[in-house]
């Protein structure tokens, strides 16, 4: 049976708990019916990332499935992660998809609210919200213990690696609170890991490090790292991407700059190397610039 | 007309934990027709929690717990007796707990469930307070701010990411509800209530029970007429 075949640790997992450092990438995937993109993509990290995290119709944009991406990403010899948010899927589909998910051998599962559905491009769409990210880690949980959230019993039980996110670029005392409080529950019901918005000032993520260090929080943790590509992505994302601030020194140097992909990747190393040594690893968003990751994780020291 | 139903006395104890002194607000508008917070539900209670060893301050029935303004007037004198309390327990829908949290800024404990006639409601007044009718009224976890109308994704373990100085991701002139409760639960001195975890919604505590539906409350204008 495969599911019992599949019962050992992760790649991800085992090099996180190994204490080294992990670097994972991310995969959107495309808005149609083909999996080129995602296969050459997937050829460029296979041997440098360390996990690839696959999103969920991310931004509320309709299309092609984080657990098919998943798949064709593991058949390749990968290993992904499988982002799951809560804005489509009711618990029904949600807890059928995961252990879909186990059957095909994925073995990390990433747990999130998800956007709203104003932000994409399918306003029309009734935004479910049935769980909440601490409620998805918990119904993982249950699972794993062998029953669904009726109290039904499985005939087989999965397993996971299971992750969730923080924001440590909270912008109110009430936002940062309530991120702090709301990891704690996720550790609560099984989060294993964690990534973070995109870091683009070190300083506010040591600090937090600092703050959850008091707190007796003890967990992998994962900077975010987004390849800026212009300065124009800076305003944009400094406008319109709550939690994420870009400097201005940072948005400078992209605006003046000859060379754009040389100083993006400079960026890049730069932060990734600042937060080093007060976390696990690091998460890279590179949108579409997938091919400038192996330049990249060359860098950081 | 908003059809509401008392929760079990057990459960409504178990609520208070340590809380010994309480003093209990019942509406005298739509829970007095729907018999769940009239005079004699109040007296009914009042008993329930003595017995448990409770110690009741006051109880007062106010006509229309959804108006803010006519909770100030008639609690005015009975202001004392509430601020020396650890507790208020409310008789009324989930609108008439969310006002009266604000208007004796204490917290308030809800006594009763709002269920649903079929779509949300506003109350008789209409104030800024919404109840999505959940069944299973959890206002003194949030300081009596309703997560499932005052959060567009209806979070019940905090907020989200998405939050941006304060404003809802889904709105900019939006405020984000949960920094609404973060801030309440503060003023309340409940900051402590965040930390718990709140299982996934019984939708099917939505519906009102059979016997309801049947009866006059499901139609009273035309038992009026
Ligand atoms: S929690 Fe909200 S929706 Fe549920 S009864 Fe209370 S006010 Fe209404
Ligand atoms: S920003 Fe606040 S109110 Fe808006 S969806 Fe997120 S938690 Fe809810």
């Amino acid at each position: 049976m495969i599911a019992k075949k599949t019962k050992f640790l992760s790649k991800f997992q085992e090099k996180l708990e190994s204490g080294e450092f992990a670097i994972t990438c991310e995969i959107g995937p495309p808005k149609g019916a083909e999996d080129e993109e995602i296969k050459s993509a997937g050829e460029i990290l296979k041997g440098l990332a360390d996990g690839v995290n696959v999103t969920d119709l991310q931004s509320s944009v309709m299309r092609l499935g984080s657990l098919t991406t998943c798949h064709i990403l593991k058949e390749m010899g990968l290993d992904p992660i499988y982002q799951v948010t809560c804005r489509d899927r009711n618990r029904l589909a949600l807890q059928s998809d995961i252990l879909s998910a186990y059957v095909l051998g994925i073995k990390n599962i990433l747990a999130l609210t998800g956007d709203f559905t104003n932000i994409g491009d399918h306003p029309q769409a009734e935004p479910v919200f049935d769980l909440d990210s601490v409620q998805l880690l918990w119904a993982i949980k249950k699972l794993e213990e062998g029953y669904d959230l009726a109290g039904k019993e499985l005939t087989e039980k999965p397993s996971f690696f299971k992750g969730a996110v923080v924001n440590p670029g909270a912008d109110t005392e009430a936002a940062l609170e309530l991120q702090i409080i709301k990891m704690k529950k996720k550790i609560d019901q099984g989060a294993q890991f964690f990534q973070t918005q995109a870091i683009f000032d070190p300083e506010v993520f040591i600090k937090f490090m600092e703050r959850i260090s008091k707190m007796d929080i003890d967990i992998p943790i994962l900077a975010g790292i987004i390849l800026l590509k212009s300065d124009k992505m800076a305003n944009y994302m400094n406008k319109f991407v709550p939690g994420v601030f870009v400097p201005e020194s940072t948005s400078k140097r992209m605006a003046e700059t000859q060379d754009k992909i040389a100083t993006c990747l400079e960026i890049a190393a730069e932060i990734t190397n600042a937060v080093k040594p007060y976390c696990q690893g690091v998460h890279i968003q590179a949108l579409g610039w997938e091919k400038h990751i192996p330049a990249l994780i060359e860098k950081i020291k | 007309m908003i059809l509401t139903e008392q929760k079990p006395i057990e459960e409504i104890i178990e609520n208070f934990g340590k809380e010994k002194k309480i003093f209990i607000v019942g509406c005298g508008g739509c829970p007095e027709g729907a018999e769940t917070g009239g005079i004699k539900e109040i007296n009914k209670i009042k008993e329930g929690l003595e017995k448990a060893g409770k110690k009741i301050t006051g109880t007062m029935s106010i006509d229309f717990l959804c108006q803010k303004a006519l909770i100030r007037s008639r609690v005015r004198p009975r202001m004392e007796t509430i601020e020396k309390s650890d507790a208020v327990l409310v008789l009324s829908c989930g609108l008439g707990v969310q006002a009266s949290t604000e208007v004796l800024n204490k917290i308030c404990y809800p006594a009763l469930n709002t269920k649903t006639f079929g779509g949300r409601i506003t109350g008789m007044w209409h104030g800024s307070e919404r109840c999505d009718t959940c069944g299973d009224c959890l206002l003194e976890y949030t300081g009596g701010i309703c997560p499932y109308t005052a959060c567009p994704k209806q979070l019940l373990n905090g907020a989200c990411a998405g939050q941006s100085n304060g404003k809802c991701e889904t709105d900019p002139d939006r405020d984000c509800g949960w920094e609404l409760i973060y801030k309440r639960l503060k003023k309340l001195g409940r900051l402590e209530n965040l930390y718990r975890f709140i299982e996934p919604r019984n939708y099917s505590k939505m519906l009102p029970k059979e016997e309801d539906r049947k009866s006059k409350h499901w139609a009273l204008d035309e038992e009026v007429i």
